[in-house]
């Protein structure tokens, strides 16, 4: 799935690395507690997050993560964006929640990892 | 130190919890422009942040220690913190002594220092209440 599909499905708003929205994805990943992310996420490219600090950015790029969704409309200050743009990881911004955010994108064909075909 | 190893010193900043992980930032980027393969970069990063996290969080700062060498990375993170009252415990996964306001940073879930274990190839705490820590970490490189 493109990342520019993501945008669609989510009403979301691109705010860093625009120039990315055209990369495929292939699965995704969810949490708020970034321990978890660094423990348990293997090789998904997206993380859906309802945490907004400059942390979410620095775990997605020790993850190799290149697309962080947040969720309930948080809107990321200057330092979040101007590191993830400069880490080049795409930033994206919808007003769903959580679970309509992950529902969506798995019903859209976004797997989680493990149950990829 | 051998001729075929390139050193990085941290010092690891305690003051401001968002520029956490600055270190181990440059330790991947300097991996990763060394030709390291994906998994071992992103093992180091892993262990590497999960310590730096620590310091910041449990021991106000520290420093950090990184020698890579053609086949493996050694990595040392000394702090003057508290210390751990009991490292088996400690290594639990889900145990924490995190307070409140680093869970609320997406931090504090007790998986730092197993995960620190199951990322490297070799780990070892010294520690000291009152006198602080000091973890050493080995990833050998493929």
């Amino acid at each position: 799935m493109k990342i520019s599909k993501i945008v669609e499905i989510l009403k979301a708003e691109a705010l860093t690395c625009k120039d990315k929205l055209s990369d495929e994805v292939i699965s995704a990943c969810a949490a708020d507690m970034m321990s978890d992310v660094l423990a348990f996420v293997k090789d998904q490219a997206v993380l859906v997050t309802g945490l907004c600090n400059p942390q979410v950015i620095r775990t997605a790029e020790m993850m190799d993560i290149r697309c962080v969704l947040l969720v309930r409309g948080k809107r990321p200050d200057a330092t979040i964006l101007d590191l993830a743009e400069a880490k080049g990881i795409v930033v994206l911004c919808s007003p769903h929640r959580m679970y309509v955010a992950c529902g969506l994108l798995y019903k859209a064909g976004l797997c989680g990892g493990e149950d990829c075909v | 130190m051998s001729e075929d190893c390139i050193r990085l010193e941290f010092d690891v900043d305690s003051e401001n919890f968002a520029s956490a992980g600055m270190a181990s930032e440059a330790v991947k980027t300097k991996l990763k422009q060394l030709g390291i393969n994906m998994q071992d970069v992103r093992r180091v990063a892993i262990a590497m942040y999960e310590g730096e996290i620590n310091m910041v969080i449990h021991a106000k700062g520290g420093k950090a220690t990184v020698d890579i060498f053609p086949h493996r990375v050694d990595m040392i993170l000394a702090d003057k913190g508290p210390g751990i009252a009991d490292i088996d415990l400690a290594m639990k996964e889900g145990y924490s002594t995190a307070p409140d306001n680093i869970r609320a940073l997406g931090f504090g879930a007790g998986m730092g220092l197993p995960n620190m274990k199951k990322n490297t190839d070799a780990m070892k705490i010294d520690s000291v209440q009152g006198i602080g820590t000091t973890i050493y970490m080995t990833v050998n490189l493929h």
